[in-house]
């Protein structure tokens, strides 16, 4: 899967859980920039980024991420 | 909404709750409007947010209270402003094995472990019994999943000392006191986890992240699952099965193949699947739900293949039996109208997707579950709870004779040359009086649940019919309604609010099976007696216009009543107990 595969998807879900059609993500991407991020959508993210890529973020990952450049980057990795 | 409905993909569910919440508030549609208290063990915020959604698919608009995190007990048991001006309609509190504060272990003996589950459940009944005594609504109450790991092993479960063991028993001891009550309620995650498979479900992640006692994932079974307590305690259940026949109830097509040709019996894979289906269909009977046939099909190859001797549903087992060429949308408005009940009150069964997709899109409100494959038919129709039973009354299981002495009377119609007379071949005797405590569950179901013979649709809670019950300025009227071909039970419920000379009418309501009967004037014969028993001099009567009771806007009128205010379309009615004569002149009254 090619980075711009990934974030053709990813922006899809990210549109679905923040329910916003124009939204645009890109590496420097963080919770600060999308008004809706909390810390319960981003469990909510987290769970739909997972189910769509089907990989499982171990407990440090999801803590540990900064920004969406830093989920990218583990899910080609291991996608 | 498809989307809603089992199976469900939960992945979706969750990423697109949000967009499906906007969808479901746009499409026009009536709900009910009930407040929820949600008091929490662990986090609540999407389970919060998927049941929203389900709940607004099965008609009812939510609005939540959510405890603050773990507050649940003391959010229960001490006083807290912001819930008690909350008013809730219905708590749910959300505890699972991780909220355990006592457990057992292999060091204790046997006496040790008994008063350690006393003690436990105490800490639990103190909760419930202070909320009754706050609130006096409905309560829902998790039991416990089974633990993720077993110390002793095997043994776990038959020691006093494993915690499997505790649990069992202690899920046991919510079950009496459940059992022992009248609006209490268990949502039962023992089941669904163990149906979502506990390995799963027990995801140790979302618990040390989030404080989740569950999956992220397994949120929408948990919600649906508690979604369908909740919409039944307020009259959401379905009422009616119409079922497609040609491979729905049998293999294979009755009109082509022959009634020597169709799949059902313990010959072949298929008919064993097809007769246990239709076994499980027939047990719905039992919770008063009613059977339709909605088949296209010659009437009479219809109903030989229901007389297969291997067939467990027979021709009786059916209410109305529609097989023709006509619509199924067409033919299930049709029973619907013969039922006297709502073509939304119904599920349909049927294995074409052709079909589904045409009664779903003619018909609001249906529920059309995707039946593939006969081998998932049961599983399909039950985890989607159309039916859940919350309370019983001895009406629910005799529904479907009621409705078959009804097609008695229609036919019997049909013999008569004026409707008076008709009536009065009837024989019918109503018992017209004072609520009696064992009537008390049937009329609070018959308030939540009828739409359309209701002028005020007035909703009551078992506390608060309990009230009602007990207060000494109402007058308070249930009629029953027998004749010669059956007993139809509880019909008609009337309560007056005595000021000041003056009978308010807070609720006035009759099951439309009894429709045309005159019962409502025998009803209101004894209204007007009591009313004047208790001195009043003028009885008062409103109407709230709502989506379904357009049949009773002009009731008043007919009875007599003179109109006295005009609101949109609401109105009041006066009438004067002076000089009242009594109106009904069909129906034998007994007190």
């Amino acid at each position: 899967m090619t980075k711009n595969e990934i974030y053709e998807r990813l922006t899809v879900v990210f549109r679905d859980v923040f329910d916003d059609e124009t939204l645009e993500i890109n590496d420097t991407t963080t919770a600060e920039d999308i008004e809706e991020w909390d810390s319960i959508e981003h469990i909510t993210l987290i769970s739909a980024v997972e189910n769509e890529f089907k990989v499982r973020f171990k407990m440090g990952e999801v803590s540990g991420m900064k920004n969406v450049g830093e989920m990218v980057k583990i899910i080609e990795e291991r996608g | 909404m498809k989307e809603l409905m089992y199976p469900f993909d939960n992945g979706l569910l969750i990423k697109t709750k949000k967009k499906l919440k906007r969808a479901l508030l746009s499409d026009g549609s009536v709900r009910i409007k009930k407040k929820i208290a949600v008091l929490g063990g662990s986090t609540t915020s999407d389970i919060i947010a998927m049941l929203e959604v389900f709940l607004l698919e099965q008609g009812i608009e939510p609005e939540f209270y959510e405890s603050e995190y773990a507050q649940y007990w003391q959010d229960a048991v001490f006083s807290n402003v912001e819930l008690d001006e909350f008013k809730p309609d219905v708590i749910f509190i959300h505890t699972t094995s991780r909220n355990i504060s006592e457990k057992v272990n292999p060091t204790l003996d046997k006496e040790d472990c008994k008063e350690i589950l006393e003690k436990e459940f105490l800490r639990f009944k103190t909760m419930w019994d202070k909320l009754d005594e706050r609130f006096g609504c409905p309560v829902i109450q998790n039991n416990f999943e089974l633990p993720a790991y077993r110390l002793m092993g095997n043994r776990e479960a038959y020691d006093s000392r494993g915690m499997v063991n505790f649990i069992t028993k202690l899920n046991v001891k919510f079950y009496d006191y459940a059992e022992s009550r009248e609006n209490f309620y268990i949502n039962d995650i023992n089941y669904i986890s163990a149906c979502y498979g506990l390995d799963k479900w027990t995801s140790l992640q979302h618990w040390y992240m989030y404080k989740y006692a569950m999956t992220l994932e397994a949120v929408p079974e948990f919600a649906f699952n508690l979604s369908n307590i909740i919409k039944s305690i307020f009259g959401k259940n379905k009422k009616a099965i119409a079922l497609d026949l040609d491979n729905t109830l049998w293999g294979g097509v009755v009109g082509d193949d022959g009634v020597d040709g169709i799949e059902i019996g313990e010959e072949t894979p298929d008919g064993q699947a097809y007769r246990e289906f239709q076994s499980y269909i027939k047990e719905f009977k039992n919770i008063g739900v009613m059977l339709t046939v909605c088949s296209k099909n010659d009437e009479e190859n219809a109903v030989a293949g229901l007389n297969h001797p291997d067939c467990i549903l027979k021709p009786d087992d059916f209410t109305v039996i529609k097989a023709n060429w006509e619509n199924k949308d067409r033919n299930i408005e049709n029973t619907a109208s013969e039922m006297s009940i709502f073509s939304d009150a119904f599920v349909f069964l049927d294995d074409n997707p052709a079909e589904r997709a045409i009664v779903s899109s003619q018909i609001g409100g249906i529920a059309v579950p995707e039946m593939e494959g006969v081998e998932n038919y049961i599983k399909t129709v039950d985890r989607n709870g159309f039916f859940e039973v919350t309370g019983f009354s001895a009406d629910d299981l005799k529904r479907n004779e009621m409705y078959m002495a009804n097609a008695k009377r229609l036919q019997a119609q049909n013999s008569f040359e004026n409707y008076e007379e008709y009536l009065l071949s009837l024989e019918m005797n109503a018992e017209i009086g004072d609520f009696k405590p064992m009537y008390l569950a049937r009329i609070t179901q018959l308030t939540n649940k009828s739409n359309q013979f209701n002028l005020t649709t007035k909703r009551y809670t078992q506390t608060e019919m309990e009230q009602t019950f007990n207060d000494e300025n109402c007058i308070r009227l249930c009629g029953r309604l027998e004749d010669k071909f059956g007993d139809n039970g509880i019909v008609s419920v009337v309560v007056g609010r005595v000021s000041e000379e003056i009978v308010d009418i807070e609720l006035w309501l009759m099951s439309c099976r009894v429709l045309k009967r005159d019962m409502e004037l025998a009803m209101l014969d004894r209204l007007c007696e009591e009313a004047v028993k208790k001195g009043a001099k003028k009885l008062r009567g409103y109407y709230y216009k709502t989506a379904k009771n357009k049949m009773v806007s002009s009731l008043y009128e007919t009875f007599g009543f003179t109109l006295v205010e005009t609101k949109d379309e609401d109105t009041v009615w006066e009438l004067s107990l002076e000089g009242y004569v009594n109106k009904n002149k069909v129906i034998n009254v007994t007190y």
